[in-house]
């Protein structure tokens, strides 16, 4: 009977080494609140797993001096939510963040493996999209840098290679008079999976015109979308009632939906419109309250 | 119906009615309580169970010869290991099992029925080797059609699940089997005078989703068989006596050869009535001759186990522009699963139980389908056919222009109305909760934009049973009270509370324990919300057995009669001055002397408990409905119920809160969902959407108290009624707010905001 191997390298580079010379499936282990899932439901049987928590790097939210952060792929939400200044800078991407499971799955979830879990519903990923953020990958050919909404190529599925992994979400720095927001749907309160998710990042000037906007759908689509249409209805606009109905209306042409248990796609269409528009009138207010 | 009681002095009680601390609360906040996966025994084995992924096919054959070859496993058992039986039906709670059915449910004979249906077992050396040896049993399947739904069970054309079953209740039998199994009816009065005697008729047909218990603790059980064939059995179970009869029968054993142990319970709401795993562990555990320990996956709790029926519901209700209602009519279709047995008689019986009216007709279906057998669930049968009539009387009282509770308190059930399914009542408390309702501040608080408020009541029957108790005095006068109802909702705490208050003890120096199979005689299963009611009842004769040994003893040794002796505040004392002067004997005293005076005591009791009295409660609840995506949020809830007596009023208000809080989740979130195959999509606690703590408000209770009249201190069953009216108050809330009259449970976000969006496309007033 094939045992599985469970590795917990100290350094990013053992890690890279594991995954690049491992037979049979590899599996990297952040919080583990998606893989032992799907370890003790069946699903996956990897002959090996490798554990990143023991990487510091990988545990470390840093600030550059431009003001921008640098996310260590395995940091639990939990400490995204106990970081003052990303919290202050990029609200909707923390609030996305902490809206995965339960206060104990918190303690272990990361967006990294949020992100790498490749679900469109993923929680954490439209307000990484909106925000701009980008991944740091390494592999066995070292390091490349692409947009977050590159990185899922469709469900369970992702465009890393064999022996990669991601080491780092990177967030800019926001503009001046930015403000961020997240809101998915469920039909519970919490403890569940997102029927729609809208995340939304606009750039306000003096006069109240947004003039820079990024709007994100989730769940609605075999990865999380970042629908330009949408921008376009905003900036250039107060973000008033007629800009937010043309939102709308953009958001739910931008989905390709699927049918399923969890939402129809009749339904879905029509959520996405309205928690676009929501999510853009907290950013917008966001913005005024700074 | 058994006579009257005396009702105890309520004013003098020391411990009925009282709050103490539960005497399990301990063990189960520090994870020492031992549920049914918390046993270990050297050498035990991991089975496990394989299921069918198919919804309806001919079992052609199994070859489980490379599993056996496996090493690690020890044992594999199929049909093959279990004697067929003959139809037979006995009582499992409120429902009735059969024994033909029972035998292929636990294990798939000529057919599976459902997916998820048990087609083979394996007992490994660990849980690894018994999945892979799983994946080696081959089975080979004649796949054919499956019917899910209820009305299309029912068609002649349908798929058919048995070709022995003829439905019974229908003159003349018929000749070819279908998927009905059985037609109830209900009749009372004259339905045709009574509608027409109507000033207004409202008829609806609804459906309601079928709905699993939700318990938080899969089945799970230890089975171990010794070479002599005495064997030991520790599971989780809300009856091991039941369990014990249904095992000893499917092995062949007699009974007095296993042993069963009940573990601490997390949750049955009736799902654990029933045997699935427990005769598979045994019969592995005797091929192997080791222990084996079988716990259930959630995935596999939901494929297996027993949700309560899916229903389609016709209701009829006329009634004059007082109010008045003139008649009601009723057409039940319940789901059973894939073997006979749903509550729809049950269902029928309630349907319209909380009302005085003089022209009913209730008819019910029991129709089969490719689906898990339904089990019993919390009040069975009643929710569904209630939910039914109380939205129906909702929408006339709104039509006539009467507030909801005046139109329920105009028809309400009282003392001596007769029960279109039988009996007349006693003293039932409709009205009080109806009239505690109408006076609530809930009931006149305000409403904002877009909520809504609702009302509706229930009724359950409650019942008695078997029931034994044994009290066993300590050598220093403490109690050891051994009682045979697992405790599943803190009866232990009240238990132990009527020992203390019948011999005037403090509740401290009584021990509970549920007792095992060989330590009491048969006690029926904690169900029909009868282990408060028939144990208090039983400890109230177990007491007095126990107080006449002890006064005899006092008698004894101040020499005098028996006669002489009374017991009062928990000590023996003369009866009078005449009798002479001597100090009281305290129980402590008397231990103390029980050595000399004879030996040990203890105090016994063995009945079956009659005169159950019905509970009936009214809810009020509001709503907020975001009409942007359909989502229902609840924002207030009240439950008014009448509990006879509620002796630890906490652990009533518990089951008050519990029964709502399921209801919810059964009115806007839980349904089973099927793909084309029949396969069932959403076998986890993720898409099986029960609500979480943060879904609901504080549930707020009111303890209405009717007494019972047959027991002492006027004690009622409570835990049943309290799952019946939320459906029907939160859909009349979702009216209000919306102006909109759903008929199919869940009123998920999906369908309530299609429902807006075409009210609002056909120039409604949203």
């Amino acid at each position: 009977m094939q045992e599985m191997r469970f590795e917990a390298p100290e350094t990013l580079d053992a890690a890279v080494a594991l995954l690049t010379n491992a037979e049979g499936e590899a599996r990297v282990l952040a919080g583990g609140t998606d893989l032992l899932v799907q370890l003790r439901a069946e699903i996956i049987e990897p002959a090996l797993v490798v554990d990143i928590k023991r990487i510091p790097e990988m545990l470390a939210i840093t600030q550059a001096s431009d003001g921008g952060f640098k996310i260590g792929a395995a940091v639990p939400c939990q400490a995204l939510g106990e970081n003052m200044a990303l919290k202050a800078a990029w609200p909707g991407v923390v609030e996305g963040a902490e809206l995965i499971g339960s206060t104990q799955i918190q303690g272990r979830a990361s967006m990294g493996g949020n992100l790498c879990n490749a679900s469109p519903a993923a929680d954490s990923v439209p307000g990484m999209v909106a925000a701009g953020a980008t991944v740091t990958i390494i592999g066995p050919d070292g390091e490349r840098e692409i947009p977050v909404q590159d990185l899922p190529a469709g469900p369970g599925m992702t465009t890393l290679t064999k022996g990669e992994v991601v080491a780092f979400i990177n967030l800019p720095s926001p503009a001046p008079n930015s403000a961020d927001a997240y809101l998915r749907f469920i039909p519970r309160t919490e403890m569940d999976i997102a029927v729609v998710g809208a995340g939304v990042a606009v750039t306000i000037d003096d006069v109240g015109v947004c003039t820079a906007a990024r709007v994100s759908l989730g769940a609605v689509g075999e990865r999380v979308l970042l629908v330009d249409e949408c921008a376009a209805a905003l900036i250039g606009t107060p973000i008033d009632d007629a800009a937010l109905d043309n939102l709308a209306a953009a958001a739910s042409a931008a989905t390709r939906p699927i049918d399923d248990k969890r939402g129809t796609k009749e339904y879905r269409t029509r959520v996405a419109g309205v928690l676009a528009r929501r999510a853009s009138i907290i950013a917008r207010d966001r913005v005024g309250a700074k | 119906m058994p006579d009257e009681v005396k009702l105890n002095d309520m004013d003098s009680l020391n411990w009925v009615g009282t709050r103490p601390a539960r005497p399990d609360g301990v063990d189960k906040v520090t994870g020492k309580a031992r549920f049914g996966a918390d046993l270990s025994l050297p050498g035990m084995l991991h089975g496990r169970v394989l299921r069918s992924p198919h919804a309806h096919a001919i079992l052609k054959s199994i070859d489980t010869s490379k599993a056996e070859a496996l090493p690690g496993v020890k044992a594999v058992v199929t049909r093959d290991d279990f004697n067929d039986m003959p139809s037979e039906f006995v009582p499992a709670g409120e429902m009735m099992v059969n024994y033909r059915d029972i035998v292929r449910n636990v294990m798939a004979r000529e057919k599976v029925l459902y997916d998820g249906h048990a087609v083979a077992a394996v007992a490994a050396t660990s849980a690894s080797i018994a999945r892979k040896a799983l994946k080696l049993i081959e089975v080979d399947y004649e796949v054919l059609p499956h019917v899910i739904d209820v009305e299309e069970a029912m068609k002649p054309e349908a798929p058919l699940l048995h070709d022995d079953l003829f439905t019974v209740g229908v003159e003349p039998a018929p000749k070819k089997p279908s998927n009905i199994a059985k037609v109830v009816e209900f009749k009372l009065g004259d339905v045709e005078k009574g509608f027409g005697e109507a000033d207004i008729i409202v008829e609806r047909t609804f459906n309601t989703a079928p709905v699993h218990q939700g318990y938080i603790e899969p089945h799970a059980c230890v089975a171990s068989v010794n070479a002599d064939g005495l064997a030991e059995l520790w599971v989780t179970t809300q009856g091991h006596y039941v369990v014990r009869g249904h095992c000893a029968r499917m092995l062949g054993m007699d009974i007095s050869k296993l042993k069963v142990t009940a573990s601490e319970i997390g949750g049955g709401f009736g799902g654990k009535t029933v045997v699935y795993l427990e005769p598979v562990a045994l019969a592995l555990s005797n091929k192997s001759g080791a222990p084996v320990k079988m716990v259930m996956s959630r995935e596999e709790v939901f494929r297996a186990s027993g949700p309560t029926s899916g229903a389609r519901v016709y209701v009829k209700v006329g009634a004059k522009s007082d109010g008045t209602i003139t008649a009601g009519h009723c057409e039940l279709k319940y789901q059973a699963g894939a073997f006979q047995g749903s509550p729809v008689q049950p269902g029928a019986m309630c349907a319209f139980a909380p009302y005085d009216l003089e022209n009913v007709d209730v008819i019910g279906y029991d129709v089969v389908s490719n689906r898990p057998k339904v089990a019993a669930y919390r009040a069975p049968g009643a929710p569904i056919s209630e939910f039914g009539v109380e939205c129906v009387i909702d929408e006339i009282a709104k039509k006539i222009g009467m507030d909801p509770l005046d139109i329920r308190m105009k028809n309400a059930a009282k003392e001596g109305t007769q029960a279109a399914y039988g009996p007349k009542f006693g003293p039932i408390g409709m009205i009080s909760s109806l009239e505690q309702a109408k006076a609530h501040d809930h009931y006149s608080a305000p409403l904002g934009e877009n909520q809504g408020r609702g009302v509706a009541s229930g009724f359950w029957f409650n019942i008695g049973g078997e029931t034994c108790v044994t009290m066993n005095v300590n050598e220093d006068g403490t109690v050891a009270l051994l009682t045979g109802t697992p405790d599943i909702g803190g009866s232990r705490a009240s238990l132990s509370m009527m020992a203390a208050e019948e011999l005037g003890i403090d509740v401290d120096k009584v021990r509970p324990m549920i007792a095992d199979t060989a330590s009491l005689p048969y006690t029926f299963l904690t169900g029909g919300s009868r282990a408060t009611f028939a144990g208090t009842t039983a400890i109230i004769h177990a007491s007095k057995d126990a107080i006449d040994k002890m006064r005899a003893r006092a008698a004894q040794f101040w020499d005098v009669s028996i006669d002489e002796v009374v017991w009062e505040n928990g000590e023996a004392r003369p009866a009078s001055t005449n009798v002479g002067d001597f100090d009281p004997l305290s129980i402590e005293d008397i231990a103390k002397l029980a050595n000399s005076t004879g030996g040990p005591i203890s105090g016994r009791a063995e009945i079956n408990v009659q005169g159950a009295g019905p509970s009936i409660g009214t809810h009020i609840v509001d709503v907020e409905v975001d009409k942007e995506t359909g989502r229902v949020e609840i924002l207030r809830y009240t439950v008014l119920q009448d509990a006879g007596k509620a002796v630890h009023p906490s652990y009533v208000e518990g089951q008050f809160q519990g029964g709502a809080v399921q209801g919810i989740g059964w009115a806007l979130n839980e349904e089973y969902i099927y793909d084309d195959n029949g396969r069932l999509e959403n076998a986890g606690f993720l898409d099986y959407r029960i609500p979480v703590a943060s879904d609901v408000p504080m549930i707020d209770t009111v303890i209405v108290e009717v007494p019972n009249p047959v027991h002492p201190y006027g004690v009622r069953g409570v835990g049943e009624t309290p799952i019946v009216p939320p459906m029907a108050a939160i859909n009349a809330a979702i009216e209000q707010a919306t102006g909109i009259r759903f008929t199919e449970l869940p009123m998920s976000p999906p369908k309530v905001l299609k429902a807006l969006d075409e009210a609002a496309a056909s120039g409604g007033d949203d």
